[in-house]
């Protein structure tokens, strides 16, 4: 699947969470069956992608962003790639906004708005009466996705096609809670407090009601379901990414 | 006569102690690096015109908005009185600009009298919310004893003004026609409602409580300015630079450092190596002078309104960190810096330092960069800009990252991934199932 001579539409930047984690793997198939139902041609760079840095240079260490960065660049450029979709918002904010600065120029976009604009242009047609049709469901905004870049109805809009009943909490948009993981906090312990950030958020989320919590990012992903763990309501209440959702409720 | 020397005297010390506190707060601010900021003049004026002056972000929560915008406008406005003041008080006339502006005068004079009204009204209810209601991002834990008692006296002083207007309006109505002196204005809603208070008081009283007031009201400002470059009032000014500075990237942009570029570039071969120009600096700050002096700007903006930590989803969950304190912590550290210097004594070789006697790494360490701080505050101030630098300086100055940070750190240098999977396995998720 990677880059065959013909150049790709788009290239799926899959990260290291959709690459390594187990959760967030399904998504990557999920978005990977939309796009090949939806006959996308795209590239994946596969065992060239490394990390993008980004956690480094939240945690302080520039030197080791910057390497990472710019050898990532290298093989960027070297595929001369135009147009980036990513499902991690962290990756998304750092290729997009921060790249620039050392000659990484490419379109980035975020696989909610990809696939916003796939329904939009009629390529994604959404079948009706979909599995979710009527379902509650509450969106939990990534803080790199909405505040950082100010995404906020793309995702909506995916969910609003699966003609579901979306319930906001009342943290949401510019308000949104963060699920306690970015700026690197997913790669350690919280500092001591009297509670956990993603139970906070669980807890709210909880409250709507609903019965799907869907996320877009892999780290609200790890967060939200282990808050939902937490309250002991994994049985009843599921955490899904935007493109897990589309792909199962159009039977992909 | 006497008033007019008198009150010349007061206007210079007042300008005195004004001008030495203005030039101490620009050399403090001077301390901080440099930063050229010259880009997209025609949106910073955009930010200048609704944040600051139409206050767009404190509409977020309305009441509160409409408060403050109250008492920001009624302060802006009454405050073209103090120009007759001081015109008054140096010439030794009364009401220069009644025979001016005739029939416009009473009606801006009535204006007047509603804006302070108003004034009074929301000060009161901001006394009120603040220390009956108690609401919790005042009563935090970096709301000590001094920023407690800042914010009361700024409220009270400024009730205490506008009454002195309203009983100065109110004997000046009833001096006309009793003395040649006073100027006819005609009727002023609000101080008539005074004048049965003040009825039956000899002409010779009336004139002290008119005078009493007067000075009163005029003293009170020309103090109350100085007042307010020790206090967070201060952002009723640099409020206004701190939004055209304000950054304007999307917020999840953080600022390179081309020093770090060039180091990498030669190290990969990418570059011949130059010579480093000036001296290498300090990588990130660990001191308020490794801070750019629109920082240090920001943190003399601070309102210590508290939006930004009652928003932190650390503060919010018991953490140590709150945005807030990161600011006053700044302008606490620039403060003490600068009277050090102002003493003729070196300024940062005290054994102190911003991380570390006044941030602590667990503050820092606990920020989920989520920008829930940036996007409240109501003048465009970022915390987490400075606390990235902090983290920045205890990651590469110190390698004083918490150990779970630094075996991420490995992993990426190892395996090219935060965690601990070989690099070959990257593309294993193609061939397994879902
Ligand atoms: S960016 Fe950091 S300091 Fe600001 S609100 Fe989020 S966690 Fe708190
Ligand atoms: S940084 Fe902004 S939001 Fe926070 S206390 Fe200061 S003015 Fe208020």
């Amino acid at each position: 699947m990677t880059a065959r001579g013909e150049s790709p539409e788009i290239v799926f930047w899959v990260g290291c969470a959709g690459s390594y984690d187990d959760r967030y793997k399904r998504v990557t198939k999920a978005f990977v069956k939309i796009l090949q139902a939806t006959g996308i041609r795209f590239a994946v760079l596969g065992t060239e992608e490394t990390c993008t840095g980004d956690p480094a240079r939240r945690a302080g260490n520039e030197f080791l962003f910057q390497m990472q960065a710019t050898s990532v660049i290298q093989v960027l450029n070297g595929y001369q790639v135009k147009r980036i979709v990513t499902a991690c918002p962290h990756c998304f904010n750092v290729l997009k906004n921060e790249y620039p600065d050392l000659g990484g120029q490419y379109e980035v976009v975020h696989h909610s708005q990809y696939l916003q604009e796939l329904i939009h242009e009629g390529r994604i047609k959404i079948k009706e009466g979909g599995s979710y049709q009527g379902k509650r469901i509450t969106y939990h905004d990534s803080c790199y996705l909405g505040r950082a870049n100010e995404v906020y109805e793309a995702p909506r809009e995916v969910l609003a096609s699966l003609d579901a009943d979306l319930v906001e909490m009342k943290r949401c948009r510019t308000t949104g809670l963060c699920c306690g993981a970015g700026g690197a906090q997913m790669f350690k312990e919280p500092e001591t407090g009297r509670k956990d950030i993603n139970v906070e958020r669980a807890e709210e989320a909880l409250a709507t009601g609903a019965g799907t919590i869907a996320v877009a990012c892999p780290f609200c992903m790890t967060m939200m379901s282990d808050g939902v763990k937490a309250k002991n309501k994994e049985a009843s209440v599921q955490v899904k990414d935007l493109a897990e959702l589309l792909s199962e409720s159009q039977g992909l | 006569m006497i008033q007019q020397i008198a009150f010349s005297v007061v206007l210079l010390v007042a300008g005195f102690f004004l001008r030495q506190r203005i030039l101490f707060i620009r050399n403090t601010i001077r301390l901080g690096k440099e930063n050229t900021i010259t880009d997209r003049p025609g949106d910073r004026w955009q930010n200048v015109l609704l944040v600051a002056f139409g206050q767009k972000k404190m509409f977020k929560r309305p009441l509160p908005a409409l408060l403050h915008f109250f008492i920001y406008g009624g302060f802006l406005i009454i405050n073209l009185e103090v120009l007759e003041f001081v015109i008054d008080g140096l010439a030794g006339t009364h009401r220069i600009f009644a025979p001016w502006l005739g029939p416009v005068y009473p009606l801006l004079m009535n204006l007047f009298e509603f804006l302070a009204v108003a004034v009074m009204t929301a000060c009161v209810l901001f006394l009120l919310r603040r220390f009956v209601l108690k609401l919790p991002r005042f009563w935090s834990a970096e709301m000590t004893a001094w920023p407690r008692l800042d914010a009361a006296l700024i409220l009270v002083t400024e009730i205490i003004l506008m009454w002195a207007i309203l009983f100065m309006n109110a004997s000046d109505q009833l001096l006309q026609g009793q003395h040649e002196h006073y100027t006819a204005t005609g009727r002023l809603f609000f101080s008539s409602f005074l004048m049965p208070v003040l009825n039956g008081t000899e002409v010779s009283s009336l004139v002290m409580i008119e005078r009493f007031c007067w000075w009163f009201h005029i003293v009170g400002i020309l103090g109350f300015s100085v007042y307010i470059t020790y206090s967070k009032h201060l952002h009723i000014f640099l409020a206004f630079p701190n939004t055209y500075y304000a950054r304007l990237e999307p917020k999840g942009y953080i600022q390179n450092m081309p020093v770090v570029t060039r180091e990498v570039r030669s190290m990969l071969g990418l570059e011949a190596s130059t010579a480093p120009s000036g001296e290498p600096g300090r990588f990130g700050a660990k001191d308020i002078n490794d801070l750019t002096w629109n920082t240090l700007l920001s943190a003399y903006a601070c309102t210590e309104c508290g939006r930004c930590t009652s928003e932190c989803p650390a503060n919010q969950t018991g953490k140590k960190l709150s945005p807030r304190k990161i600011m006053m912590d700044v302008r606490d550290r620039m403060e003490e810096v600068g009277k050090r210097i102002k003493r003729g004594e070196p300024g940062f070789e005290d054994g102190k330092s911003l991380l570390g006697n006044y941030v602590t790494k667990e503050e820092i360490n606990a920020c989920t960069s989520c920008n829930a701080c940036v996007e409240a505050c109501p003048v465009m101030i970022s915390p987490l800009d400075i606390i990235l630098e902090m983290r920045r300086y205890v990651a590469m100055e110190e390698s004083g990252s918490p150990a779970q940070w630094n075996s991420m750190f490995q992993n990426i240098e190892t395996n090219f991934a935060p965690w601990k999977f070989p690099a070959a396995d990257r593309f294993n998720w193609s061939k397994e199932n879902s």
